[in-house]
């Protein structure tokens, strides 16, 4: 039989084989997974501005013709850094961590957050970024407004693990395209953000259906994520977005 | 075939090939030995999630199997367990990180059920009763064998459920949109696991149905 020494030599050296492997294996392919997680969040900005023809492959050359301008903005509103020549992924904005951002913000301090400014024909396209919780886990996306800084010109979700089949619909193109158009101030000029309503858009009063989306039957959870992630995260822009539009 | 004990055997003889075809039918390890329940719920609401499982789980079984079957005669048996999830959970995140480096849009789509792989008992459960106790070669073609009846059935229950869930095969829409005029809908619950559930039930009994052998004896 094995002896106990035995028994704890073989676990301990087939534990450290295991971990030098699993961390080589990390260090050596994080390049690798680094680029192409940054490939991808070029491939959502320019997809919510419903730039066509993106792919993983032609990414970044794409990303550096349309992004013409790349905006830091802190809590106040006030403009912080904007990056306009070179390349485009090097700017601060880019590097921002959203979700340390947000934690600032959720504790009542000060943050940063980045706005990527889009030219397509000649029109600028004001691209925000989004994060929040699913039902198991983060849900991000980003949200694309019309110069006027309030209709909507298209929208990208994704997320780390919602339920295939519902709440995962988030990432579809049929629940994306609902948002093209709604708009997310009111006439009177008040912010309403854009709801997810359970039961469909028709359950509000006709003036309000312009601010509201259908909710995804079986997704209730992750449909009140997408809720509360835009009017959270538009909300901490709000300062400079209504100081743009009273210029 | 007296030299069979001594000499090497063909590398697919048929005892070998049994490996590989017996889980896809007599000894299939969900519709059979009734293993690997709670993926097959979980991953069955679209096809394309369910076949890169299929994939992974393949990757996953036979590599394990390969390791554990070279290190069968080394691993103490009081540890085997934690020794065969040590191999198991590095697998997966090798699996895992590789994806990620190199085909990204599919790890994503793999990420929500990597944890899944690791739980998956056909992968522990041909670890302890067959990799244990053969050479690397039939553990390989087991692991291959087991993972592909597991991948049938899985494609399987994925098909009638995206089918008449969701309208699409593999994201594809297939039921004609003059259909919907006419009143026909898609059937919600076929997303939801009971679903899932209930179509396996009736993939077992039409097995059974065609393989008398596999009904129990009422006793």
């Amino acid at each position: 039989m094995y002896s106990n020494g035995y028994i704890f030599r073989y676990a301990a050296i087939l534990v450290i084989i295991a971990a030098a492997v699993l961390s080589s294996a990390n260090m050596l392919l994080k390049p690798l997974q680094e680029r192409n997680m940054a490939i991808e969040k070029m491939g959502y900005i320019l997809a919510s501005a419903n730039i066509e023809n993106v792919t993983s492959k032609n990414a970044i050359e794409k990303f550096n013709k349309y992004v013409v301008e790349e905006i830091l903005v802190n809590s106040k509103g006030e403009v912080i850094d904007s990056y306009k020549e070179g390349n485009m992924e090097d700017g601060k904005a880019f590097k921002i961590n959203m979700k340390e951002e947000l934690y600032n913000k959720s504790r009542g301090k000060d943050f940063e957050l980045p706005i990527y400014v889009v030219n397509k024909d000649g029109e600028s396209i004001y691209v925000l970024p989004l994060l929040g919780t699913g039902l198991w886990g983060p849900i991000w996306g980003n949200i694309a407004l019309k110069d006027d800084l309030n209709t909507i010109v298209g929208v990208t979700f994704d997320h780390k693990s919602e339920t295939p089949g519902l709440g995962a619909e988030i990432a579809t193109k049929s629940f994306q395209k609902q948002f093209i158009g709604k708009k997310i101030f009111d006439e009177k000029g008040n912010f309403t953000s854009i709801k997810v309503v359970k039961g469909g858009v028709k359950k509000l009063p006709k003036d309000q259906r312009i601010h509201g989306v259908d909710a995804i039957s079986g997704g209730t959870i992750t449909s009140r994520g997408v809720d509360a992630m835009l009017s959270n995260v538009l909300e901490s822009y709000l300062p400079y977005i209504e100081k743009q539009r009273k210029k | 075939m007296s030299e069979e004990k001594q000499e090497r055997e063909p590398l697919f003889s048929a005892k070998n090939l049994k490996l590989v075809k017996g889980p896809l039918n007599l000894n299939n390890p969900i519709t059979v030995q009734v293993l690997g329940i709670c993926s097959a719920l979980a991953v069955t609401a679209k096809m394309k999630p369910a076949i890169v499982m299929a994939i992974s789980v393949m990757v996953v079984l036979a590599a394990s199997n390969v390791v554990i079957s070279l290190l069968r005669n080394g691993i103490p048996p009081r540890i085997r367990i934690i020794v065969q999830l040590v191999v198991i959970a590095s697998m997966v995140i090798l699996v895992d990180q590789v994806l990620k480096a190199f085909v990204y849009d599919i790890s994503k789509q793999l990420s929500v059920f990597v944890g899944l792989i690791i739980t998956n008992c056909i992968i522990m459960g041909r670890l302890e009763a067959f990799a244990m106790g053969n050479k690397p070669w039939p553990a390989f073609l087991d692991g291959i064998g087991n993972s592909l009846g597991y991948g049938l059935i899985l494609i399987v229950v994925a098909f009638f459920r995206e089918l008449f869930g969701s309208g699409t095969l593999l994201g594809v829409q297939i039921v004609p949109p003059g259909f919907y005029n006419i009143g026909y809908e898609n059937n919600g619950l076929m997303i939801l696991p009971p679903m899932a559930l209930i179509t396996l039930g009736v993939i077992i009994w039409v097995q059974r149905y065609y393989k008398r052998e596999l009904i129990e004896e009422n006793k």
